[in-house]
């Protein structure tokens, strides 16, 4: 496993070319996608070219930053000028988008070579990635379980090296659930940190497009370059963005006492055995490496999924809305009016899960029940994140398992729509609150799969949790083995 | 909450969502299931909290009201399922059942 770092040095080096690095890359997506899935579009021709650009400033003996020529897959449901994006919706069935979304934009310009889109549930709407209109993702850890979601594609493909690196979106766990299950690291960053411009929108007061990486290292060098305020978002905060990168090496250590609080809700009723013991130990190893370790009690904590279940589909009711057959997507056929073109186009374009929220979110918003369901989960946000805000009075950093099991089989979930959401439990509250969370690979379970822990920080506390993270990971070796995928 | 097939029909209407009487049967008990796995929020005592929409400040945000011309008008008709000149075409839209 060699980290974008190094790369970076063996491309200013010139050991090896950007070309080769796409190739290699290529390569293995040709070889693996057969049996993974992971990719819904593969941009052969636009990553050889960007690749050759990036040689060519290396020859020229210009500087070139971190993420120049390095192979990356971006999640599909973020707009790419000129390359389909289609969310994983058969509704949006060969949408090309007219413009680039701002993240893809800043890597672009960064000189990030993107390899692919990758696979997703539809709309980002579900926990395993079987929700996708096109094609079900594999574990690269067992190929007959899932990789999570929504954003298992890009965790798929990180796992099993097809890319360097990959962008994923997160709006009830859709980046640290499919790393847990993939066994690499994914970041939720705080609200409005990074821009969503171009991102296609699910639920608005939640959605934030964080990376995946095969280190804390990695992920934070993505960070960095899709970080910051962006015009073109309202909910992007003016902040000052540091390069996360450069504060976690070489070995870095946090600094004074670091108060690590464990989450007590999360531990008990629902939760896995092996999943419990290795987050334990892991949170052993964070006391030997200098934390003070208290029991913290957010007694509003597993409120938040039904708060969640209410709120996000509501606001995708509303956003799900602007797919009328109109403007982009498909159409279908041979409607009489206006009307019945909407209703026609739209039982033809989305999935099952799909279909599901827009009902539970127009039944939420609707006269007479409002106040019953959509009010109440907005108060119930309000106590959430009061409870966390409280236990930030306490500690620095919270930690809880990032998913009560480890990787599931495939279709083990599919009829019993509540039993998936479930999955999502230890994820969502952090959302809801608008927190920074990430994914740390923590151990396997007796059958080789992965378990994750999940590191929450303060708002716009990346740092330090990039930190903790970082110790944590140089004090294990649970990063350092991939899965044996010939 | 349960909630019964006419309420369903009467829901995927409004999200103007044409479901198939499997689709209405497949709903009908899963949407009555998870209606009442929210129940437990009344379990919290939200009397004197404002509700939350969003978890960060904004105030209104403006710019200056000048034309941007950063996507072109024929790329972006040319996404549309039919177009004529330079407009979106669509069905008839007088007298359709608008209720």
């Amino acid at each position: 496993m060699t980290s974008i770092r190094e790369l970076h040095k063996q491309l200013v080096r010139k050991e090896r070319s950007a070309v080769e690095l796409a190739n290699e890359a290529l390569d293995r997506i040709q070889r693996l996608e057969p049996k993974l899935h992971s990719f819904l579009h593969i941009t052969a021709d636009s990553a050889l070219a960007q690749a050759k650009a990036v040689d060519a400033k290396i020859a020229a003996g210009e500087e070139i930053g971190m993420l120049a020529g390095i192979p990356i897959g971006i999640k599909d449901n973020m707009c790419t000028a000129g390359i389909p994006t289609t969310c994983a919706s058969k509704i949006l069935d060969k949408f090309v988008p007219p413009y680039e979304s701002t993240v893809t934009q800043k890597l672009k310009d960064a000189g990030a070579v993107m390899v692919g889109k990758t696979n997703l549930d539809e709309f980002a709407m579900g926990s395993s990635t079987e929700n996708s209109g096109y094609q079900v993702t594999a574990n690269p850890w067992d190929l007959s379980r899932v990789p999570g979601g929504s954003s298992g594609g890009s965790a798929a493909a990180v796992a099993a090296a097809e890319c360097v690196v990959a962008l994923g979106s997160d709006t009830g766990g859709s980046i640290r659930q499919p790393a847990a299950l993939c066994g690499v690291v994914g970041l939720k960053p705080t609200y409005g940190l990074v821009s969503r411009y171009g991102l296609v929108a699910y639920a608005s007061s939640l959605d934030q497009i964080g990376p995946f990486g095969r280190s804390v290292e990695d992920a934070a060098v993505l960070l960095s370059a899709i970080a910051g305020y962006d015009p073109k978002d309202s909910t992007s905060l003016k902040v000052e963005i540091p390069n996360y990168a450069k504060l976690i090496r070489p070995n870095f250590r946090p600094r004074g006492r670091l108060r690590v609080g464990i989450i007590k809700e999360t531990f008990g009723g629902g939760l896995d055995t092996v999943v419990e013991e290795k987050v334990k130990a892991a949170i052993e190893t964070l006391q030997h490496l200098g934390a003070e370790i208290q029991i913290i009690s957010c007694p509003t904590f597993s409120y938040g999924l039904p708060a969640y279940y209410i709120i996000a589909p509501s606001e995708a009711s509303a956003n799900l809305a602007r797919y009328d057959a109109v403007k982009y997507g498909i159409r279908a056929e041979d409607a009489d009016n206006l009307v019945e073109m909407y209703k026609e186009t739209r039982a033809q374009g989305f999935g099952t899960e799909v279909k599901r929220r827009i009902m539970l979110g127009t039944y939420a918003l609707s006269a007479g029940y409002y106040d019953a369901y959509y009010l109440k989960a907005q108060k119930v946000r309000a106590l959430i994140k009061q409870d966390f805000d409280n236990a930030f009075e306490k500690v620095d950093v919270l930690v809880s398992p990032t998913s009560p099991t480890t990787a599931f089989k495939a279709g083990e979930k599919t009829a019993d729509p509540l039993s998936m959401y479930l999955s999502d439990l230890m994820t969502i509250p952090v959302n809801l609150a608008g927190l920074p969370g990430i994914n740390v690979p923590c151990g396997f379970d007796d059958k080789g799969l992965p378990v994750g822990m999940q590191l929450i920080g303060k708002p716009l506390g990346e740092s330090l949790l990039l930190q903790v993270a970082h110790a944590y990971e140089q004090a294990t070796d649970w990063h350092l083995k991939t899965p044996k995928l010939q | 909450m349960k909630i019964d097939r006419e309420q369903v029909q009467k829901v995927a209407h409004l999200a103007r969502l044409a479901l198939t009487p499997a689709e209405e049967e497949q709903f009908t008990p899963q949407l009555s299931s998870i209606l009442e796995y929210f129940e437990q929020l009344g379990e919290l005592n939200t009397d004197n909290i404002e509700p939350m929409t969003r978890v960060i400040e904004v105030s209104n945000v403006t710019r200056s009201d000048t034309i941007q011309t950063e996507i072109d008008r024929e790329d972006l008709l040319r996404e549309a399922p039919a177009q004529e000149g330079d407009f979106f075409r669509v069905p008839q839209i007088m007298s359709t059942d608008e209720e």
